[in-house]
């Protein structure tokens, strides 16, 4: 028998008729009974409540689907979505973060034969408890994003576009990570990233938070999966900042403006990649397929432009964001 | 002569003892300043003249925006650009206070319009794009005002072919602007990266404080780099780190000294000092071509140069 799946507090409701469902199933397999009416019944009710609570998430539930520990992580949809994947490590300068990885591969689609080789970097959370002190939680140290960095000169160099999945809680605040110039790295990735030719898609699969996650977020179409979060601070921080305690999780959640539906119509990201029902977790295989076609078809539009054509509309799409009085 | 001692003095001559209040309300005067960080008293227009650095312990107190322009902008060549641009509430934030009503009194206590002032100015007879961050504006804090006025002075400066000194002085992004904000990490390095193409010289200042989203962005990104002595420059905060890692942190972590010894900064200058060195690099980086308008602007043409005959 599977492992049950875990459940988020919100989705308690279905927690019933998961549980209705399993036990008539084995009741099922016990008795040799024909219930399947029954459970086709249950579980179009389970659907259609999933459906219910999922459309009207709010933020601070769209931040814990975006953190669940069954979420499909950067390696799970390169697996899922590209051929001849190789991994390329270290930043050539001090060592190879675990929390960034990246490598080249292919983007094949079904009517082409060739297909596009890419390099691919990605922030990495771990895929249990000992994964995830190897990862580091997904939080980079100077050395991920140098070689972030290194892996994107090499695709430049070799006209490969720059796929980039965004999934942090930020970059690693720790003692050697500062002395080793957390800020320098990700500040020499945001100037270095509107210098390169090729087409970049930057698409954020779970949390993006802070300068950690812009540090390979500079995109000629910047995606946004349907539950992701991407914000400049996160939640928890900013409540213990502005509220000074930590209790206003949902309060700074809401205000800071985080989902992919506040941020679309802010003009902060380009395009919002629908979710299976219940989130990217519950069928990884579907979502890795849209993310494929999403990826695919903005890849085509970018490949129409020239180098130069790129930079400058990266340009100016950075550019426009913002909003004052003059 | 210090207060201590000028007290002292008048202790001897006067032979009777200068009540606490006394002397307090003589610092309230703002005739007097006591140093924060040694407790000596000085002149406060002696300190003013000593660029705000305490002439006891050096000691560098924060700057107001408008005077470090004056610190480092020859007099009378300052023409401010974009002083106009305000702060809107585009994400309608409210934490403890709605942003809007944070910002108006913070405009109403400082006379300021955001944290950031940008304009073109001589520092000693070399043209350069400065901008400075004020801390009084809501921490120096980054958001959409201060990104586009830095980008277009960045802009204007690559244009107009001339160096950009940025002074630093910020506690990062500012939050209740939210992904605005940390957009403007992306769209001033963006203009940075332009500057660079254009082999056009670049320096930041780090002031005390330098933190988060400004150390990651165009803090970080100067042709060379300078801070003041004993400046706290770093990306995630302290606390954070201590509270991450569980441990005390070294004294000097996350100090200008720390940064220079790790090489990610080229110079701690005193800020006594700062426009004398920014003026011999600017010197240092003229290339073959500025030199030549520059002789050119004072000097007649040589004849060598291709003139077309009428
Ligand atoms: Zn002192």
């Amino acid at each position: 028998m599977p492992a049950e799946p875990i459940l988020l507090d919100f989705e308690k409701p279905l927690m019933e008729f998961e549980r209705s469902i399993a036990q008539i199933r084995q009741m099922a397999e016990a008795g040799n009974e024909d219930v399947s009416e029954q459970v086709n019944q249950l579980e179009f009710r389970a659907a259609q409540l999933r459906h219910e609570i999922f459309a009207n998430l709010t933020p601070d539930q769209r931040l814990k689907v975006a953190r669940h520990p069954s979420r499909p992580s950067t390696l799970d949809y390169i697996q899922g979505i590209f051929e001849d994947w190789t991994e390329l490590h270290g930043d050539r300068v001090y060592s190879d973060d675990p929390a960034m990885v990246g490598g080249v591969a292919c983007l094949k689609m079904q009517d082409d034969n060739d297909g596009q080789p890419v390099v691919i970097i990605g922030q990495q959370k771990g895929r249990d408890t000992k994964d995830n002190i190897i990862r580091n939680f997904g939080m980079p140290q100077p050395d991920g994003y140098r070689k972030a960095l290194r892996l994107m000169e090499h695709a430049n160099r070799f006209g490969m576009p720059i796929l980039t999945f965004i999934d942090t809680p930020g970059a690693y605040p720790g003692l050697e990570a500062e002395n080793r110039g957390q800020g320098e790295a990700i500040a020499r990735n945001l100037r270095e990233m509107f210098s390169l030719e090729v087409p970049i898609i930057c698409t954020v699969i779970g949390e993006g938070m802070s300068g950690g996650a812009l540090g390979i977020g500079i995109g000629d179409r910047v995606l946004m999966l349907e539950h992701a979060v991407y914000s400049v601070i996160s939640p928890e921080s900013c409540s213990s900042i502005l509220w000074r305690d930590v209790q206003h999780i949902k309060e700074a959640a809401r205000s800071l403006k985080i989902t992919a539906f506040d941020l679309k119509s802010m003009g902060i990201i380009d395009q919002i990649i629908p979710e299976p029902p219940g989130g990217a977790h519950r069928a990884p295989l579907v979502m890795a397929q849209t993310l494929k076609e999403t990826l695919a078809n903005n890849l085509l539009e970018l490949q129409a432009m020239t180098g130069k054509e790129r930079r400058s509309q990266r340009y100016q799409k950075f550019r426009s964001m913002g909003q004052f009085l003059e | 002569m210090s207060l201590i001692d000028w007290f002292a003095d008048r202790r001897k001559s006067q032979n009777a003892p200068i009540s606490p209040e006394h002397q307090q309300r003589e610092i309230a005067d703002g005739l007097w300043t006591k140093c924060e960080e040694c407790s000596a008293l000085h002149y406060t227009k002696d300190v003013i003249e000593n660029s705000l650095v305490c002439p006891a312990c050096q000691h560098h107190n924060k700057v107001e925006g408008p005077q470090r322009i004056a610190q480092l902008i020859d007099h009378g060549s300052w023409s401010p650009i974009n002083e106009h641009l305000r702060s809107m509430d585009p994400l309608h934030f409210e934490d403890l206070k709605p942003y809007v009503e944070r910002l108006q009194q913070t405009v109403q206590k400082t006379g300021l319009t955001d944290a950031a002032l940008t304009g073109f100015g001589m520092l000693k007879g070399h043209p350069i794009g400065l901008g400075v961050m004020d801390f009084r504006f809501m921490g120096g804090s980054m958001g959409s005002v201060v990104g586009e006025k830095f980008t277009r002075l960045i802009e204007q400066s690559t244009d107009r072919s001339i160096p950009v000194v940025l002074v630093c002085a910020s506690g990062g992004a500012r939050m209740q602007e939210g992904m605005f904000s940390l957009m403007q990490m992306a769209k001033i390095s963006a203009a940075l990266q332009q500057h660079q193409e254009a082999r056009l010289l670049y320096i930041p200042v780090l002031t005390n404080p330098t933190t988060g989203g400004v150390t990651a962005s165009f803090a970080m990104l100067g042709d060379i780099i300078i801070a003041e002595p004993k400046a706290m420059i770093g990306f995630a905060g302290r606390r954070v780190i201590e509270q991450t890692l569980r441990q005390k942190l070294p004294d000097d972590f996350q100090t200008a000294e720390s940064l220079l010894k790790h090489g990610f900064v080229d110079q701690i200058v005193p800020r006594t000092k700062l426009k004398n060195t920014l003026a011999k690099l600017l010197r240092l980086h003229q290339r073959p071509t500025d030199q030549h308008e520059l002789k050119n602007s004072t000097e007649v043409p040589p004849l060598a140069s291709p003139v077309a005959p009428r």
